[in-house]
Formats: structure tokens, C-alpha cells, sequence
């Protein structure tokens, strides 16, 4: 086998998986954080908060992770496109500092300053995803510059944030009873379209901006081998508009089943999103600049990460699992005894 | 300000250096203070498994909320760490990446993901799990937390003193692992910083222990956690002079020049003194104003009276001085500090099971004392090493990325604002829990 070749495969795929983790993971909860807001209730915002209490910590390592192995596996485009990212990673960054400590902050502050922190934990949340959504604008575009460019990019900001408050709204649905899992129902409604909405205009503007992807998708047979990413994505989106009236309609009569749906779907929609990105992409890292060859380091080094990953991320799979399930069911009150 | 110090002002260098520093600064005060506090909390778990004393669950149920706090900030200030080794020095990782990487990767996947994952268990699941199952994430969290530092540690120490390497085509390349992480100064850096957690959570245990004291809230939880954080740093306090001395002596085998800076000494002289005030002129490269104690730096660094000190004339590239030199002083009078106090409250305590007003006073005063040493000390180290960001191999200056001095300008304005914010919320809210945990009320 030959290394210099798969290593670099090797380690752009696990970068994606810990990505696609962070997504998933830190999303639902920088989307619980979003919809914060739209409680105007303390108790049920407790509750709320209650349901990521125990994860929140361990979600956001696995962006520690994709950064960490962009920046030990491929230094060189760690280098170019956090460079080129400077403002909005540092406005995320702003976001996720004010979000987490804000989140300790908010049960232990006076109580006088527990409406600062409650909203500071909104403001972090959005601010932390709408950066995100912009760097991933910025990023797909080659990191483009002029107003049309940074306008997608804002347009991708806002679409995550959706997609985000979409995922916290199902998260909501499963993790929670009564009048707040109701209305988690109507804001995964609200999220729904914009999240919609987003994922056409992205993914009409991707092939739009870069002729490469273009061709990529639209020659023959790819058209005809990748349409079932569209459609089952449609299909997805139709089965969380389709199931969510029912869903609420069950819950009325105290019944829970097919809770867990939106969420799920919710991801199903991701991971399609993640494969069309990795194939626009793949085996560039910056967009007509760079792939994952160019950008590697030495074997070695990959080599003795690879082979301390191999053992640790099984490890780490395994009592995130465990963790999940001590925290099983509906969330209680968050209390340290 | 003149125009040369404006000028420097918008040096892009300088500025990625000054927003490094800031927000390395920010986060190490947080580690500092998680690091040892997993292990003290659970040593309170374990005295209250052993002796069923409720004083102990109740020293867990108060200590375990700020080190959530803690741990919080250490967590949001590090993920800041990760995105500005690419930001603000690309050149580091493309120069020496094939030993930082591997480094900082099993930093993540050993101690990050363990840490974190655990601490949801150790905070919330007290209920949802066996009191065993408890006390076993407490102890994974402590230990997680004593990973990371080792694997940073290693890569620090490594950067201070390179070995276990060879240079192809400007790219260092491993060709011993064992050398790259038994690094000649990584045995006593980690000592030193680990006995330096160790002696910030004791402070702040202390110290807001006395505060709790000093309201009037004299329980037996509050002198169990009192007692502890005084007999905690009454005992490291002299190791950690001792493993001071030692890793100095190992600085001055290796690094030479920043002792040099250390003990402003500009040439090379035999029995030099210990400088205990003065002012390095680095324009006329002399000390303008000096109080010392005759040889005594010669005795401490080569053990005999006269024996021979390089002075900075003696090398092409040296440290800043006058940073060096204070930023030692204050490490090192804030550890002498520490010494009496410690000593005199532990004494206090043995004898007659409570503190003198004074005394009390001077612990509360010292709360957040380690976290002053720990930063001056960092700043010897890594001011130290200038020009050098790896000694010897990669000099700061080629590291530095090509962003422009606005944009460093505008994201530090924004980060100093934060922090400060943050500092402030932080020490008020620890004191506030104290004072609120002398009422009877439901908290979280």
C-alpha cells in the first residue's frame, strides 16, 4: 500500500467525520441555544438548557479535533484558509466563549444578572453558527471576494443557524415533555423553511460560482448517479413537514412516539449535505489551489498519529455512547448533587 | 508616543505576539487552577467515601461548582488556541509540524474527549450512577486534565530545548521519539508547572475558605476545605523552590542566554551577584541602578563562589532583558510570599484549629496569588526564548503569518474587551457563590 498516497485520504476522511460529528452534535446544541431566546419563560429556559447540560462539553472537543487534524495533517491549508477566515473565526471564536461560559455563568450569577447571561448565551449561540455558515460560504467560494461572494456567504451564515435551530428543535422534541416539547414542535416548523429555503440556494450556487463543480455534477451519467442526493434530501425534508403536525397531534393526547423523527432526519439531511460537499470537493482542500497531497505532512508523523487514533477514537466512540445512555430519556432538572 | 513605539505598535509581528500573548495568558489561568483541583476534589470524594463525614460531600458539593466554572473557561479559551496556531504563526506548523502535530493530536484524542465526556458525569450524573461509577469519572476527569498538560508540557519543553530531530530541506523530521518527548528540560518544566497548579488551587481553596471563614460561616466543611488548602500548599510550596532551583540550573546548561537575562547580567563575569533590584538598560546594555548580594549566582548556578556566569555581550541573539529580569522577581517574591504565609496559616491552624484576623486577611488577599506567579513565570520562560520561537531552529519573526496589522488590531481590541469581562465575571461570581453558600437555599 502505498502511504504517501493513503494517508492523506486516510486523514481527510476522519477530518470529515469529526466535522460531520461537530455538525451534528455541537449543532443541536448552538441550536437549543438559538431558540433560547423564543422562551420567555425561566423555568422552561432551565429545562432547555438542562438538555445539552451534560454534552455541550464533549460536542464542542470534536471541533477541537477537525481544526486540530486540519492543522497537524495539512499545516499548509491550515495556514491559507484560516488566514483567509481570520474575522469570521474570530467572531465564531467570540461566540463560542461567550456561549459557554455563559451557560456556568447563568445558574451561578445573581440573580439580577441572570437575564444578561441567558441572553449572552443566545447571542454566542447565533454567533457562533452564523460564523460557521460564513466560513463555509467563504470556503466553497474559494474565498471569492466582492459583494455578491460575501453575500452568499451571509446567506450561508444564515441558512446554518436555521439548520441549527432545526436540529436544537428536535433535539428539544426528543428531550423534553408537555408544553415545551409543543413548542419545540412549532419552532422546528418555523426552522424548517428556512432550512429549505438554504439548502436550494446553496446548492444551486455552489455549481453556479465554480465551474469545476459544475461539470462535476451535471455531465453525463453523474447527473443520472447523483440525482438520488437531491431527491432523497427532498424526500427528508417532506417526511420532517409531513410528520410534524402528526407528531404534535400525538403529543396532545400524551402520546410520544415518532419523537425522535425530526432529529433524525434532520441528520440523514446533513449527511447528504457533507457528501455533496466532500464530492464537489475532494482532493482539494483549498478549492482549485490545493488537495490533500500538496497540503500533508510527512508519513511519519501521519503514521504515529494514525496509529495512536486507532486505538483512542473506538475509546472515545465507546464512552461518548455510555454517556449518552447515563443520560438516557427525558432531561431532568440539572443539579450537581 | 514616539513615533518608533507607534510604529511597532502596527508591526504585524508584534501584534500576532501581543494577541498570542493575550490569549494564552487568558487561558492558562484557568488549566492552572482545573488541573489540581480534579485531584482535590477527589480527594474530598474519597475522605467522604472513607469516613461518611458529611463535611466532605458538602467541601465536593461547593468546590465541584467552581471548578465547573473553571473548567468552562479553560475549555472556550483553549478551542482559541487551536485556530491561532494556523492565524497567527503558520510558519510554526510548516516548520516543525511533524513534531508539534503528532503532539497536540494525542493532546486531543487522550485527555480532551476524556476530560470533557466525564466531566458531564462527574458534574450531573451523581444520581444517575453508582457512587463507584461517581467517584471513578471524578478520578478519569483529574487525570484527564493532568494528560493534557503533560502532552503541552512536552511540546513547550521541546521548543525550549529541540532534541530527537533532523532538518531536511528546512522541515524538522523525528528521528527519535524518546528524545523528542524525554526532552532535556520536560522532567523539570512538568514539575514545575504541575507543583505551580498545584499551589494556585490551593491558594484559591484556601483563600476563599477564609473568606467564608472571615463571614462568618464557620462550618466544619469550610475548615475541612481551609485545612486542606493550607497543609496542600504548605507542603508543595518548599518543592517547588527546590524544583525551581533545579530547573534552573538545567536552563542554565541549555539556555544560557535567558539566564543571562534573568539575573541581568550583561558580561561575563566570575562570582556574580544575586541581583535583587535593578534597572536594565538595554540602549546602553548595562543595569543603570543595582542592589545584589556579592557571588551569590555564582554559587547558586555553578556552586562555587567564583565561578564563571556568561553575560548577554556574549550572545548574537538574547531576550528582551528587563521583562525577564521582573518577570522573575515576581514569580519568585510571590512564591517567597507563599512560603510564609502558608507556613504561619498551617502553624495557626495546628495550634489553635482557627486563624488570627490577620492572617486571615492575608489569605484572602492571596486567592488568585498563584495565578501571578504562574504567568510571571511564563514569561521568563517564554519571553526567555526570544528571539526564538523554537530555540535555535525557528526564529519568531519567520513564523508569523502575513495578516494584516488591522485585522490583528481590531480581534485583539475585541478579545482583550472579552477578557477583562470575563475576569471580572469570573472572580465575582467565585466570591459569590461564597457568600451564597452560607444560606440555606436550592441552587443548582
Amino acid at each position: 500500500m502505498d502511504l504517501a498516497y493513503w494517508l492523506p485520504v486516510i486523514f481527510a476522511g476522519l477530518m470529515v467525520v469529526s466535522m460531520f460529528a461537530y455538525v451534528i452534535l455541537d449543532g443541536y446544541d448552538l441550536g437549543v441555544g438559538i431558540l433560547l431566546e423564543l422562551e420567555k419563560d425561566t423555568s422552561e429556559k432551565d429545562k432547555m438548557i438542562a438538555s445539552i447540560g451534560p454534552f455541550w462539553d464533549a460536542n464542542e472537543t470534536w471541533l477541537v479535533l477537525g481544526v486540530g487534524l486540519l492543522l497537524v495533517a495539512f499545516p499548509l491549508a491550515h495556514g491559507i484558509i484560516l488566514g483567509e477566515l481570520y474575522l469570521p473565526v474570530a467572531l465564531m471564536l467570540l461566540g463560542l466563549i461567550l456561549r459557554g461560559v455563559a451557560f456556568d455563568f447563568r445558574v451561578k450569577a445573581k440573580a439580577h444578572h441572570q437575564a444578561m447571561w441567558n441572553t449572552l448565551f443566545f447571542v454566542g449561540s447565533l454567533l457562533a453558527a452564523v460564523s460557521q455558515g460564513v466560513m463555509l460560504g467563504r470556503y466553497i467560494t474559494g474565498f471569492a471576494e466582492g459583494w455578491g461572494a460575501w453575500g452568499f456567504a451571509m446567506l450561508v451564515g444564515l441558512s446554518l443557524a436555521a439548520a441549527y435551530a432545526l436540529l436544537g428543535a428536535g433535539w428539544l422534541m426528543i428531550k423534553s415533555t408537555g408544553s415545551l416539547q409543543m413548542r419545540a414542535v412549532r419552532w422546528a416548523q418555523f426552522s424548517l423553511g428556512f432550512a429549505a429555503l438554504a439548502t436550494v440556494l446553496v446548492s444551486v450556487a455552489t455549481p453556479w460560482i465554480s465551474p469545476r463543480v459544475f461539470a462535476l455534477w451535471f455531465s453525463v451519467p453523474n447527473v443520472f448517479l447523483l440525482a438520488p442526493v437531491p431527491i432523497f434530501t427532498a424526500v427528508l425534508f417532506a417526511v420532517i413537514a409531513y410528520s410534524l403536525p402528526r407528531i404534535a397531534a400525538r403529543q396532545a393526547q400524551g402520546n410520544d412516539r415518532w419523537c425522535w423523527l425530526p432529529f433524525a432526519a434532520t441528520v440523514g439531511i446533513v449527511l447528504l449535505a457533507f457528501f455533496g460537499l466532500v464530492f464537489s470537493i475532494f482532493p482539494h482542500l483549498v478549492i482549485d489551489q490545493l488537495t490533500i497531497w500538496q497540503a500533508a505532512s510527512s508519513t511519519e508523523a501521519l503514521s504515529i498519529i494514525l496509529a495512536g487514533a486507532a486505538i483512542v477514537l473506538p475509546t472515545i466512540f465507546g464512552y461518548t455512547i455510555y454517556s449518552y445512555r447515563v443520560f438516557w430519556g427525558k432531561a431532568g432538572e440539572l443539579s450537581y448533587q | 508616543m514616539s513615533p518608533d513605539v507607534a510604529s511597532s505598535l502596527l508591526d504585524p509581528i508584534v501584534l500576532a505576539r501581543i494577541q498570542f500573548a493575550a490569549n494564552i495568558t487568558f487561558h492558562i489561568l484557568f488549566p492552572t487552577i482545573s488541573i489540581a483541583m480534579g485531584w482535590i476534589l477527589l480527594f474530598f470524594k474519597l475522605r467522604f467515601n472513607a469516613t461518611g463525614d458529611q463535611k466532605w460531600q458538602e467541601a465536593y458539593g461547593f468546590w465541584v461548582k467552581i471548578f465547573a466554572l473553571t473548567f468552562a473557561l479553560g475549555v472556550v479559551s483553549g478551542i482559541t488556541m487551536s485556530f491561532q496556531f494556523g492565524t497567527n504563526w503558520p510558519g510554526y506548523m510548516q516548520t516543525v509540524g511533524n513534531i508539534a502535530g503528532p503532539l497536540l493530536a494525542y493532546e486531543v484524542l487522550t485527555a480532551f474527549f476524556l476530560e470533557a465526556t466525564f466531566l458531564g458525569i462527574m458534574l450531573f450524573g451523581q444520581k444517575k450512577v453508582s457512587n463507584r461509577v461517581h467517584t471513578f469519572a471524578t478520578l478519569l476527569v483529574a487525570g484527564g486534565t493532568t494528560l493534557s498538560a503533560f502532552w503541552i508540557i512536552v511540546l513547550n519543553s521541546w521548543m525550549q530545548t529541540p532534541t530527537g530531530f533532523e532538518m531536511i530541506n528546512g522541515q524538522a523530521h523525528v528521528t527519535s521519539w524518546l528524545e523528542v518527548i524525554f526532552n532535556p528540560s520536560m522532567p523539570y518544566r512538568l514539575t514545575h508547572m504541575l507543583l505551580a497548579s498545584g499551589l494556585t488551587a490551593a491558594f484559591l481553596v484556601a483563600g476563599i475558605s477564609a473568606y467564608r471563614w472571615f463571614i462568618g460561616q464557620r462550618t466544619n466543611a469550610v475548615l475541612a476545605a481551609m485545612k486542606t488548602g493550607v497543609a496542600l500548599a504548605a507542603i508543595l510550596i518548599p518543592l517547588q523552590i527546590l524544583v525551581g532551583d533545579m530547573h534552573g540550573l538545567n536552563t542554565f546548561k541549555h539556555q544560557p542566554a535567558k539566564i543571562a537575562a534573568i539575573e541581568g547580567i550583561w558580561e561575563t563575569e566570575r562570582g556574580a551577584p544575586l541581583l535583587l533590584f535593578a534597572l536594565p538598560n538595554a540602549e546602553t546594555r548595562s543595569n543603570d541602578f543595582a542592589i545584589g548580594i556579592p557571588k551569590v549566582t555564582s554559587l547558586i548556578l555553578t556552586h562555587e563562589l567564583n565561578g564563571e556566569i556568561r553575560g548577554l555581550n556574549e550572545f548574537a541573539e538574547h531576550p528582551p532583558v528587563a521583562k525577564v529580569f521582573w518577570s522573575f522577581r515576581v514569580m519568585v517574591g510571590v512564591g517567597m510570599l507563599m512560603l510564609l504565609t502558608s507556613w504561619l496559616a498551617a502553624w495557626q491552624l495546628r495550634r489553635t484549629n482557627t486563624l488570627s484576623p490577620l492572617v486571615n486577611k492575608v489569605l484572602i488577599g492571596m486567592t488568585f496569588s498563584g495565578w501571578v506567579a504562574t504567568v510571571a513565570g511564563w514569561y521568563v520562560t517564554e519571553i526567555g526564548r526570544q528571539p526564538w520561537l523554537v530555540q535555535g531552529v525557528l526564529l519568531t519573526k519567520d513564523a508569523a503569518s502575513h495578516v494584516g496589522s488591522g485585522m490583528i488590531l481590531s480581534t485583539l481590541l475585541m478579545y482583550l474587551a472579552l477578557y477583562v469581562f470575563l475576569l471580572i465575571s469570573y472572580v465575582s461570581v467565585v466570591f459569590y457563590l461564597a457568600k451564597k453558600a452560607g444560606q440555606p437555599a436550592g441552587e443548582h
